[in-house]
């Protein structure tokens, strides 16, 4: 079968649709659902930036497919703000000058929000390690770590 | 970056996802984690009309120890390994291995039985299974058999595995005490294959010497390769620093690595020699010799 | 220096959260790949495996049945519009589709057309062309050499791969300043090509309204004006007009250069769009951006220095052969076909110079300057701080004491450089000295003599380097014709907010927050209440857009221009509320006041609203002004880099165990923003020191052309970056400000490259080609009997 009807929970709402097969998951994001914060920035699995919580962990959604997400809790950038208010890595970012153009900051927020909540506070040996995955070209990283820090302080 | 169309099937158990892999037999893939066979795909790299999705087979996912055997289901993911107590007491060297896979994003959904499946020497699993001595078992419609990791890799992206079967678990001898293994592996940036990685696994004898060496080299040739010469050579002798260098040498030479844009094949295979030593004093320290 | 403003006006010098971060941490940016309009098609495209190749045959019968495919477009499609060709931003051409040859592998060759994006990649896959390939040229001495194929037949008589000959300084003096030299020194430096892989990749959403004739293209170009002008001119003969083009850049992700030059693709979707009247969207893949977008570098570069024994530098030549591609498609200013390379001379008082540099084509994409490297200063500084290390080495002396002994002294500024260049203001001494206190230099010197004794290899390198950035002046700069002044155009509201417009566009860099600052320090209005707007050229006033670090320099000029516009008129409506003379009002961050009498003041919202409401008769109502700001000069910001680093004797590997970075960019307007974008600089210098690199074999075949072998750098190979400053103003700039977002690209390779080759120079090391691969080092500890 090369089309399949499959039901994916992403940010707590249900969505349905019916896809091909080979529809890759970010591409049923932003594109079926029409939530476009999870960027696309590769074709080999390099950088991270479609990163998005599936079940509640971080994967690359360029390097699954839509079906194999059917039935699944998938949580994108979208997710992290809750009643209005930001999810303290939203802040982190904000406040440790964390992005510049913002493309690869959902996948990194995303990667550092799931680190966050395994371990309480990360060393800088661990933060980097942990968005080892998540390639940025514009902040060289090392407000990106604060940024993880100054959440990880906050939560 | 998009794939062709494909057929894709989820089964639910074992003997559906055999029945899909013997009726389609080499138009069909198996799809664990994805995180090899996904990005082929997607270059168009391969072109199957039949994907099969293992990854909703219940039971395929586990790590635990029976009477002297950790045995890893094939379903399990790299991270659940890089976290599991068992493995980080008894097999520490896989932990060293795992964490030099893709990176930790990509290791949430990679799986061990995939790692071994695919059949690359550029994966890092293989060497490590090599060096412990590891057996893979599979399972086709007619049955299942063990398959010892030595005659598991045949070629290129060709394991023992045939089209229409499932590997389903690795199995590793718990090793004995005064052991220890480390898995060494240079590459350009985290997340690239080896330039080159050498698995070993040491079990030492009262007296310090070697008792058991397991050698695996990756990217070392057209399969991942076990240092025989180096281990034999090994055997029952002293791990002093004229002895590792010598060893060494013997597991370089059996490698015959190819030049792309990680090396020329000189440097590539010295430094396999470097890895080499490298791994045999850190797998010596850590079964407490010298 | 302590800020002029209040926190809560945040002016200058205030590190002022940013404005335009909210969207961003929400996943609500706009950037061109999410943009979707009703009934959008999508383009893909067929590109050549050949280098060099004529196409014999081009069938898209397969292609055209697949569901969802509506065309299959070719270079001959277009040659009925006469769109098959495009100048280049250099006066060059380029194929946006060929009609007959193709002259780079991953060159476009056809555009599918489909209803998804799915369906076009399959259409891709369906169209089948034949080539038969042609001899390929990929060596630029080769391609120099009497006989070689000639690869840009399209130019009547042409007779060769010459681009250019350029040429800057006196040779005659420079020759005989080398004849009389007492030390000289010669090194061959190669600078590979690299290419700069913004994480967003390249692409447009072009949308032709047939009713209105308008076309709008939404696209990721740091430069809109000039694509719409660039648009009307090319393509006015097939009916498009420039007051009908809207060219929208929305948020980019990532810029860096890359996003200047007009690809074929965008032409492509246009075309498409204006034919078949709905939306075309085009979106590169990683692949295609790395194969077929703008490179940079590609230098080879033969440079000498002469000096005294006792460490003077009297001259520098320098001659290069630029590998430009097949067209020379770089977006230099027009006069400067090698940018600034004219900065060669760097920190140092050279008496003589000259350079020459000849461009010329090869079988590979065209580009040359698209990667954070403000027009070819990368290579300038590559090669003025790699030889001060060669001279040093040479004469036996500290890297560190050969610069001061050469700096240009603190109190020679302006400063006239043997290549024609005003140097602003600099103090070379005092960010070198800087760098030395806060990195430890003489105990580093220590543990490295402690450490050769035992065999163990560490090195420290310097790069002290001049920037210059800000084009530029009208009387020389210019990309086609178009003086590269800019723009800002600002209108206070009845209850004193701000909207300011600008004609320039960030890719990361923070406008809508620093041009809020220029607006709160000028005006008193809190950066918070000024609303800033870039992009849209149915809107901005006319602007070059922001590469090669000038938006500050100039349009952040303009700011400051436009706003003190303002000022002077809410000057007179304060004179006109107060009832007093203007010559009796004094000024503070917002508010006018009568000079001793400090209680009668007008705040400047008070203004706004009577500008409205109650303006003096005779004057015209409003508070708004525009600033098209012509520089008097370029600004040359400064830096010292000092990198440690300790070389695995068994791998080869190069470990950077610090680096400090000291730079000075004069006055600043958000220091968070400047040590961001130190950071993510130094970090894009790095990478091609040790990592990235585009190359070809003898065929053409691009190797590095995906992120598998296109190494950017990880958090894991990236260190943790010590930064600091030192304060220089420009005297000629309004608010004392200079660029600075490509500084630390520009420092930091040569600061690492000499850090690699001081680590060996005890085994008799002068020099190594970055990127510096641990097979590189290895292959010279090995030579040198010291690997291990």
């Amino acid at each position: 079968m090369s089309m399949h009807t499959i039901s994916v929970t992403i940010n707590g709402t249900a969505h349905s649709a019916e896809i091909e097969s080979r529809l890759l998951l970010v591409h049923f994001i932003r594109e079926v659902v029409g939530l476009t914060g999870t960027h696309i920035g590769c074709d080999t699995t390099h950088c991270g930036a479609c990163t998005v919580l599936l079940d509640g962990e971080p994967v690359k959604s360029c390097t699954v497919l839509a079906v194999q997400a059917d039935g699944r809790q998938v949580t994108t950038v979208e997710g992290l703000e809750k009643d209005g208010k930001l999810d303290p890595i939203q802040e982190g970012f904000i406040q440790e000058h964390g992005l510049q153009c913002g493309f690869c900051t959902p996948g990194m927020m995303m990667t550092g929000y799931a680190l966050l909540k395994r371990t309480k506070r990360p060393t800088e040996a661990e933060i980097r390690h942990a968005i080892s995955g998540n390639l940025c070209r514009c902040t060289g990283y090392v407000n990106i770590v604060k940024a993880v820090q100054y959440a990880a302080a906050k939560q | 970056m998009i794939p062709a169309a494909f057929e894709y099937y989820a089964p639910k158990s074992v003997p559906e996802a055999l029945t899909l892999l013997d009726r389609y037999g080499d138009a069909a893939k198996v799809l664990a984690g994805g995180q090899s066979l996904l990005p082929m795909l997607k270059l168009r790299l391969a072109q199957l009309g039949h994907i099969v999705d293992i990854s909703r087979i219940a039971g395929l996912d586990y790590i635990k120890e029976e009477r002297g055997t950790v045995r890893i289901g094939a379903g399990t993911t790299e991270t659940t390994l890089e976290r599991s107590e068992l493995i980080k007491t008894k097999l520490p060297i896989l932990v060293d291995t795992t964490a030099f896979i893709g990176d930790p994003l990509v290791r949430n959904r990679a799986t061990v039985g995939g790692n071994l499946a695919h059949g690359d020497p550029a994966n890092d699993h293989p060497a490590a299974m090599l060096a412990l001595g590891a057996e893979v078992v599979i399972k086709g419609s007619k049955g299942e058999r063990t398959v010892p990791i030595t005659q598991f890799f045949s070629g290129l992206f060709r394991t023992a595995v045939k089209p229409n079967e499932l590997l389903m678990e690795v199995r590793i001898p718990v090793p004995p005490p005064r052991s220890g293994g480390a898995y060494v592996k240079l590459e350009r940036k985290v997340g690239d294959f080896a330039t080159a990685g050498v698995a070993v696994q040491v079990t030492l004898a009262a007296s310090g010497a070697f008792e058991r060496v397991g050698i695996g080299l990756t990217s070392a040739g057209p399969t991942p390769i076990k240092a025989a010469e180096a281990e034999k050579f090994l055997a029952g002798k002293q791990p002093d620093d004229a002895t590792l260098q010598e060893a060494a040498r013997l597991a370089a030479k059996a490698t015959s690595p190819v030049a792309d844009r990680r090396g020329e094949v000189d440097y590539k295979r010295e430094m396999a020699r470097v890895l080499t030593v490298r791994a045999l004093r850190a797998a010596v320290a850590r079964a407490g010799g010298r | 220096m302590a800020p002029k403003t209040s926190a809560e006006i945040g002016g200058m010098g205030h590190s002022v959260k940013r404005k335009e971060d909210p969207r961003f941490v929400r996943g609500q940016g706009n950037y061109v790949d999410d943009i979707k309009l009703p009934g959008m098609l999508y383009l893909d495209i067929v590109r050549s495996p050949y280098a060099h190749a004529k196409i014999t045959a081009i069938r898209t019968e397969a292609a055209l049945k697949i569901p969802g495919v509506l065309a299959v477009i070719t270079g001959d499609t277009l040659k009925q519009f006469n769109l098959h060709w495009m100048p280049t931003l250099m006066s060059d051409t380029q194929m946006v589709l060929p009609t007959d040859t193709v002259m780079y592998q991953a060159q476009e060759v056809a555009g599918v057309i489909a209803t998804s994006r799915y369906a076009a990649a399959d259409g891709v896959e369906a169209v089948e062309v034949d080539y038969d390939p042609l001899p390929v040229v990929v060596d630029p001495f080769k391609a120099l050499e009497p006989g070689a194929p000639v690869l840009r037949t399209d130019k009547k008589d042409k007779k060769d791969n010459r681009i250019f000959h350029w040429e800057v300084g006196d040779r005659a003096a420079t020759d005989r300043a080398f004849a009389e030299a007492e030390v000289k020194v010669l090194q061959d430096i190669y600078i590979p090509r690299i290419h700069v892989a913004s994480i967003e990749t390249c692409g447009c959403v072009a949308d032709f309204d047939r009713v209105r004739g308008k076309l709008t293209v939404y696209m990721t170009t740091q430069a809109p004006h000039a694509i719409r002008t660039v648009l009307a001119l090319v393509a006015g003969h097939v009916g498009l007009s420039e007051e009908k083009i809207r060219v929208v850049s929305p948020d980019i992700g990532g810029g860096f250069g890359g996003k200047v030059p007009v690809y074929p693709g965008y032409v492509i979707a246009i075309a498409a769009s204006v034919v078949i009247g709905k939306p075309v969207k085009w979106i590169e893949d990683r692949m295609e951006n790395l194969q077929a977008d703008s490179f940079a570098r590609d230098y080879h570069i033969r440079a000498e220095l002469a000096a005294k024994k006792d460490g003077t530098m009297t001259a520098m030549r320098i001659k290069t052969v630029a590998d430009h591609g097949y067209a020379d498609a770089a977006a230099n200013p027009s006069k400067f076909p090698a940018g600034l390379f004219s900065i060669c001379t760097g920190s140092y008082g050279f008496k003589n110079a000259f350079a020459e540099v000849d461009g010329v084509y090869t079988n590979k994409p065209p580009g040359g300057i698209a990667y954070r490297c403000s027009f070819r200063v990368t290579e300038a500084a590559h090669t003025i701080e790699r030889m001060a290390d060669v001279l040093a080495q040479e004469l036996k002396m500290d890297p560190a004491a050969l610069r001061m002994k050469n700096f240009i002294p603190a109190d020679q500024f302006p400063y006239h450089s043997a290549l024609g260049w005003e140097y602003d203001s600099g103090n070379y001494a005092g960010a070198l000295k800087k760098a030395m206190d806060i990195v430890g230099y003489d105990a580093l010197r220590k543990e490295q003599a402690a450490k050769r004794a035992k065999g163990e290899l560490m090195g420290i390198g310097i790069s002290s380097f001049v920037e210059i950035v800000g084009a530029g002046p009208s009387k020389h700069f210019d990309i086609l014709g178009i003086k590269m002044f800019d723009s800002a155009e600002i209108r206070v509201h009845p209850t004193g907010k701000a909207t300011a417009r600008f004609g320039t566009k960030s890719q990361g860099q923070g406008h809508e927050t620093t041009y809020a600052q220029i607006v709160a320090e000028e005006l008193g209005i809190p950066a918070a209440h000024v609303e800033v707007e870039e992009g849209d050229t149915d809107t901005a006033p006319y602007g070059l857009g922001t590469y090669a670090s000038r938006s500050t320099p100039t349009a952040g000029a303009a700011g400051a221009m436009a706003a003190r516009k303002i000022r002077d008129k809410a000057k007179k409506i304060a004179a006109h509320l107060l009832e007093v003379s203007e010559e009796d009002l004094e000024w503070e961050p917002g508010k006018f006041s009568v000079k001793g009498a400090p209680q009668k003041v007008k705040t400047i919202q008070e203004i706004a609203f009577a500008a409205y409401t109650n303006h003096p008769q005779g004057m015209e109502a409003g508070l708004e002004a525009v600033s098209y700001y012509d520089p008097p000069n370029l600004t040359f910001p400064f830096g010292s880099y000092i990198c440690v680093v300790d070389i695995d004797r068994g791998t080869g590997e190069v470990k950077i165990r610090r680096f400090v970075a000291v730079d000075d960019c004069g006055n600043i307007i958000n220091p968070m923003i400047v040590e961001g974008q130190i950071h993510g600089g130094l970090t894009m210098g790095m990478a091609p020191a040790l990592l990235e690199e585009i190359s070809y074999d003898e065929n053409g075949n691009v190797q590095g052309g995906s992120f598998m072998d296109y190494l950017v750098p990880t958090a894991m190979e990236t260190p943790k970056w010590e930064t600091d400053k030192t304060t220089t103003p420009s005297p000629h700039h309004p608010l004392g400000a200079k660029g600075v977002g490509e500084s630390a690209t520009v420092g930091a390779p040569p600061a690492i490259a000499n850090a690699v080759v001081d680590a060996l120079a005890h085994l008799g090391v002068k020099h190594i080609d970055i990127p510096i691969t641990p097979e590189k080092v290895w292959r010279i500890l090995k030579e040198k009997g010291v690997a291990e």
